[in-house]
């Protein structure tokens, strides 16, 4: 029950402070979790992150699930989730409530002006940590480039934009594909022996 | 149907079929605009830009919003939580089926394109939020000085960030928290 609430606790910080996309929350999960707690590793959480991007909903919320469930399985989960959507949900009924013109808040606008710099750095943060054991021979690299430019630049180099998810599906299919060509290839060197 | 029932379950289909971050949702909330008169889309527009200035995705947001607006405070708890729970369902599943097949070949081969694909769209995200943060492309365009492109003040404090949080290590909230004020106080 103490680690329930340990678990609950720390997603209503980290719902609290995860402004941009959901990336953002990658170095403070990092800190959090990884460094401090020792709850789950940057391999793992980078992995939830792929996940997260291909199934539905929002990625941050997928990712609290599954560190919630891979830490005390379902209640984990529930108690990771409910944590994570705690604070933007009173934070939203407050502003639902009292202050309708929040967004348009001169001082609001300057503080979150400020906040997208930070988060900025610590997306920057985030891919150079990731990167080393993401991006490990000529294949990941092209695939890096490919996907960046197709999801950056979509509307400008395909007559559509592709979906995230078609472009994780692909990803994953041209992986499979590479790795199990690279193993038929060692394979036969090793019958050759 | 009670209207609480009714706002659980558009919000739970709302967050079975949008896949791929919280602007996913968009479409599925201009029909559910249409469809119920529960919000219109200036509220749409206007969650946008508070979704862009609060924590948490537009999805969770305009579902506690809609759903405090029909049925009080239980009312955008309940519909947030709908909206969460299909992926919480699905995440479930997958992550018993990732601790199984962890060690599997084709499980492994999947992930080693999907980890560079994945950190490529991270890399993507970032640079949103650099067009944003970072550049001024109307000032640019006026006047058509390199000088004009680039936030000068936003850029010193992105690299007086990276410095904190690489070399000595601050706490990212800490440097949220900061950041937040310098843009208060230098009027970003």
């Amino acid at each position: 029950m103490k680690e329930l609430l340990e678990l609950y606790w720390t997603f209503v910080q980290i719902g609290c402070v995860t402004f941009g996309g959901g990336y953002a929350m990658l170095p403070i999960l990092e800190r959090e979790l990884v460094d401090k707690r020792g709850w789950t590793t940057m391999d793992d959480l980078r992995d939830y992150f792929s996940i997260g991007q291909c199934t539905p909903g929002i990625i941050a919320l997928n990712v609290s699930t599954f560190i919630g469930e891979k830490r005390r399985g379902i209640a984990g989960a529930l108690a990771a989730t409910v944590g994570f959507l705690t604070g933007p949900i009173i934070i939203i009924l407050v502003i639902a409530a009292f202050l309708q013109n929040f967004a348009q808040l001169e001082v609001v606008q300057h503080a979150f002006a400020g906040i997208r710099v930070c988060v900025c750095v610590l997306i920057v943060q985030a891919v150079m940590r990731l990167w080393k054991k993401s991006v490990v021979d000529p294949f990941t690299f092209a695939l890096y480039l490919i996907v960046f430019v197709l999801h950056a630049f979509s509307g400008y180099v395909l007559p559509v934009k592709l979906p995230a998810a078609v472009l994780v599906l692909i990803a994953g299919a041209a992986g499979i594909l590479m790795s199990t060509a690279k193993n038929r290839r060692t394979g036969k060197a090793g019958d050759a022996k | 149907m009670s209207v609480i029932l009714r706002l659980m379950l558009e919000f739970f289909k709302t967050g079975l079929f949008s896949v791929g971050g919280g602007l996913a949702t968009l479409p599925f909330l201009y029909e559910m605009s249409d469809a119920t008169g529960w919000f219109s889309h200036a509220d749409i527009a206007d969650m946008i830009a508070v979704s862009e200035s609060t924590p948490g995705a537009i999805g969770i947001n305009m579902s506690t919003y809609a759903g405090f607006k029909t049925a009080g405070v239980p009312g955008g708890i309940l519909a947030s939580l709908a909206l969460a729970a299909p992926s919480l369902i699905i995440i479930l599943i997958i992550a018993r089926f990732l601790a199984k097949f962890r060690e599997n070949k084709l499980v492994e081969g999947a992930f080693y394109g999907l980890r560079p694909a994945s950190i490529a769209m991270i890399t993507a995200a970032g640079l949103n939020v650099a067009k944003v943060a970072l550049v001024n492309l109307s000032a640019y365009g006026a006047s058509g000085s390199l000088t004009d492109l680039f936030v000068w003040k936003a850029i010193l404090l992105a690299v007086v960030i990276f410095v904190l949080q690489r070399r000595f290590k601050w706490h990212p909230i800490l440097l949220i928290a900061i950041s937040a004020v310098v843009g208060v106080i230098f009027r970003f």
